[in-house]
């Protein structure tokens, strides 16, 4: 299951269950997830809302304890299982050893403190100094994350802050403790085109600068080409394709990556090309559909034999490209599809070049 | 800021003049004779024709309003008649700067009258203003960290209770069960700060425990509302994210966010209740400003009611310039550059 083959594995999540009980019944919002990550390695996790994603990285960091939420399998950070802790010691490796980042800058500060008082609190909290130190402190990691004048800035409020400078100042807040993993919640979907790029750069500097790693959550698979390692397209709460970024951009072999893939525009492309949205919309959690969870909006579940699609969910299995690529489906010869049917839709100069 | 404040401060008198004369004009308006309820029961025509002209209510309106917005300058003479000044000087009552007007009913200036029952309702506002922001501020946050529970269930149930009742039967029933069967607290009745703290305060909390019920229902209900607002709001993820003690979430982040708009509320509920609480006082019986306000509506004394809305309506809108001000200061957000 793993692709890191590395030693020395950071983060390894194992059958992680996050279920919420409500009147209706329980809602599966992350059911049965398994990845690992290495130190200094990005892990990019896609798929449309309502899959899971924020829900299974606010797991890590144990934002769920205190609600209804009943989360279980294994968080294990550098040995040790998360989700074992309690809450004090939980507290205590959050914003120190994980720490997170938010898609609204706006909205992920408070509106009545200065930037400076908010990062500065991350430090307070982990380390017994003193304010000033705190301070001095935040001013160094503003400067570093490439805010101007950040003695001057540090007691501006968020609100006189751009977007962009916001998460700038959101992600040094989540640096102030060189935490050893970031968990980036579609950092970059309330910001312009062009900040995105800037804030992308910014989290690879910073990352090959700390050594972090970072998962990554977004639906955009741009950002995850740029910065990802690892991809892990999650569909209805499960793992439908995982593996090295490059494998999966290249050789997808799950209906609902092709789909992902069809819909991200190509700059360089022809402009005749057209979007292709996936038919449908993500299925309730609540009641998800029997068998494979993306079989009413697939396109190719009649290429499979019998009604396997509608009875049976598929197990995680090795893709045809071999190496650490899995993937979640019963098409016999997805490989095959995609280079015969999908490619060419999507993208007609590459099926040349493709053997 | 200041700019801002003396603007405020220009426009709030500018109402307050606007409105002495919409009073008066609405008063005139309706079917009230203010001059046979000041001559007296027994009143031949010719009498009260003498008495409506002593009192100036035989003049246009805008003319009364003028002599009240002079009277207010510089004080003015009841009646307005030199002939009569000459003749019998002690006929005449002198009502100096600031002149409210003379009230015929109490036979005394209006401003003697408001400055004798104002610390009555000014201190009853001020316990009872103590009492209720304490009480609802801190049930409704616990019923805001208990939400679902039976405590907060309890919590809301109860100050809806005492929301429910009326206030007079909320205060008959104070003062029957806590002051006389149970003589917990002596028999409510105003005593000046100055002559005794004590027993000033004693006199009056069944008086400002009763207002202090009313208001706490809805300072309950909405403190649990802005702290429950508060706590799903993106930044305190960010500081459970951070790693920041619950406690410190709570009195830091949650609170400062939570408590901002009940600053407005508290103002204004403040100022209004400095203008008297009619039904409050009327079972207590105590003679404060709303007390005055029922006499003097059920006299139709023109000069009280002219002085309580400008008393009133001062404290609104003074409490209003001092909440803008204070939002400024509490919200970087509307700081005025």
């Amino acid at each position: 299951m793993t692709t890191t083959t590395n030693a020395d594995v950071l983060l390894s999540v194992r059958d992680l269950k996050v279920h919420f009980p409500t009147m209706d019944g329980i809602v599966k919002a992350t059911d049965g997830l398994s990845f690992d990550l290495a130190k200094g390695t990005t892990l990019g996790i896609v798929g449309e809302s309502g899959s899971g994603k924020s829900v299974s990285s606010s797991a890590i960091l144990g934002l769920h304890r205190g609600t209804n939420a009943i989360v279980s399998g294994e968080i294990l950070l550098d040995g040790e299982d998360l989700l074992q802790l309690n809450d004090e010691q939980m507290r205590r490796r959050r914003g120190q050893d994980v720490a997170m980042i938010f898609q609204d800058p706006l909205s992920a500060m408070h509106p009545y403190y200065t930037v400076g008082n908010q990062i500065g609190e991350a430090y307070l909290v982990h380390n017994d100094v003193s304010k000033k130190a705190a301070r001095t402190r935040s001013i160094e990691m503003l400067d570093r994350v490439g805010i101007p004048q950040p003695d001057r800035r540090v007691d501006d409020y968020p609100h006189q802050f751009s977007g962009g400078m916001r998460q700038r100042a959101m992600i040094a807040m989540a640096l102030m403790n060189d935490p050893g993993l970031l968990i980036a919640d579609e950092p970059t979907t309330a910001l312009d085109v062009t900040v995105q790029a800037q804030i992308l750069d910014l989290l690879q500097d910073l990352q090959r600068e700390f050594n972090s790693a970072i998962i990554i959550i977004t639906h955009d698979l741009g950002v995850v080409a740029e910065m990802a390692d690892d991809v892990l397209v999650m569909y209805a709460g499960r793992a439908v394709e995982y593996g090295p970024c490059k494998e999966i951009l290249t050789h997808p072999e799950m209906p609902y990556t092709w789909g992902l893939l069809s819909s991200v525009p190509d700059v360089q492309g022809d402009t005749d090309a057209r979007l292709i949205p996936i038919p449908g919309s993500p299925p309730s959690l609540l009641s998800p559909p029997k068998g494979c969870a993306f079989h009413p909006r697939c396109v190719h579940r009649d290429k499979v034999p019998g009604d396997l699609c509608f009875t049976e969910l598929p197990d995680l299995t090795p893709a045809r490209s071999g190496g650490s690529h899995v993937k979640r489906c019963h098409l016999p010869n997805p490989d095959e599809v995609y280079r015969v049917e999908v490619l060419p839709e999507i993208a007609p100069d590459l099926v040349e070049e493709t053997p | 800021m200041f700019a801002y404040i003396v603007r405020r401060t220009i426009s709030g008198l500018v109402l307050l003049v606007v409105m002495t004369l919409v009073t008066m004009m609405l008063f005139f308006s309706g079917p009230l004779h203010p001059e046979r309820h000041a001559c007296g029961k027994i009143c031949s025509p010719a009498q009260i024709a003498v008495t409506k002209k002593a009192f100036g209510y035989d003049k246009p309106v805008l003319v009364q309003w003028g002599q009240f917005m002079q009277g207010i300058v510089k004080g003015r003479n009841f009646p307005e008649d030199k002939k009569l000044e000459k003749d019998h000087p002690e006929l005449v009552v002198h009502c100096t700067a600031p002149c409210l007007g003379y009230s015929k009913y109490f036979t005394q200036n209006v401003t003697t009258l408001i400055k004798t029952s104002f610390p009555i309702s000014l201190s009853l506002a001020i316990v009872a203003f103590i009492l209720w922001i304490t009480g609802g501020v801190l049930f409704g946050v616990i019923a805001a960290l208990r939400k679902g529970t039976i405590i907060d269930r309890g919590i809301v149930g109860i100050s809806l209770i005492f929301y429910a009742f009326p206030t007079f039967f909320i205060g008959l029933f104070l003062y029957k069960f806590v002051s006389i069967k149970w003589q917990l607290v002596p028999t409510p009745e105003y005593i000046p700060f100055s002559q005794n703290p004590w027993s000033w305060l004693t006199g009056l909390i069944l008086p400002a425990l009763t207002l202090a019920l009313f208001f706490m229902a809805g300072y309950v209900r909405m403190t649990r509302a802005f702290v429950l607002e508060s706590m799903s709001e993106d930044y305190i993820r960010t500081a459970k994210a951070k790693g920041l003690p619950a406690r410190r979430i709570l009195t830091k982040h949650t609170m400062r966010a939570a408590f901002t708009p009940l600053v407005t509320m508290a103002g204004l509920d403040l100022a209004g209740l400095l203008g008297g609480a009619i039904i409050t006082e009327t079972v207590f019986n105590f003679n404060g400003l709303g007390g005055l306000a029922v006499a003097a509506a059920t006299n139709n004394d023109l000069p009280i009611l002219v002085g309580l809305v400008i008393v009133l309506a001062s404290f609104v809108i003074l409490a209003n310039i001092i909440v803008d001000v204070l939002y400024a200061v509490i919200d970087p957000r509307v700081r005025v550059g």
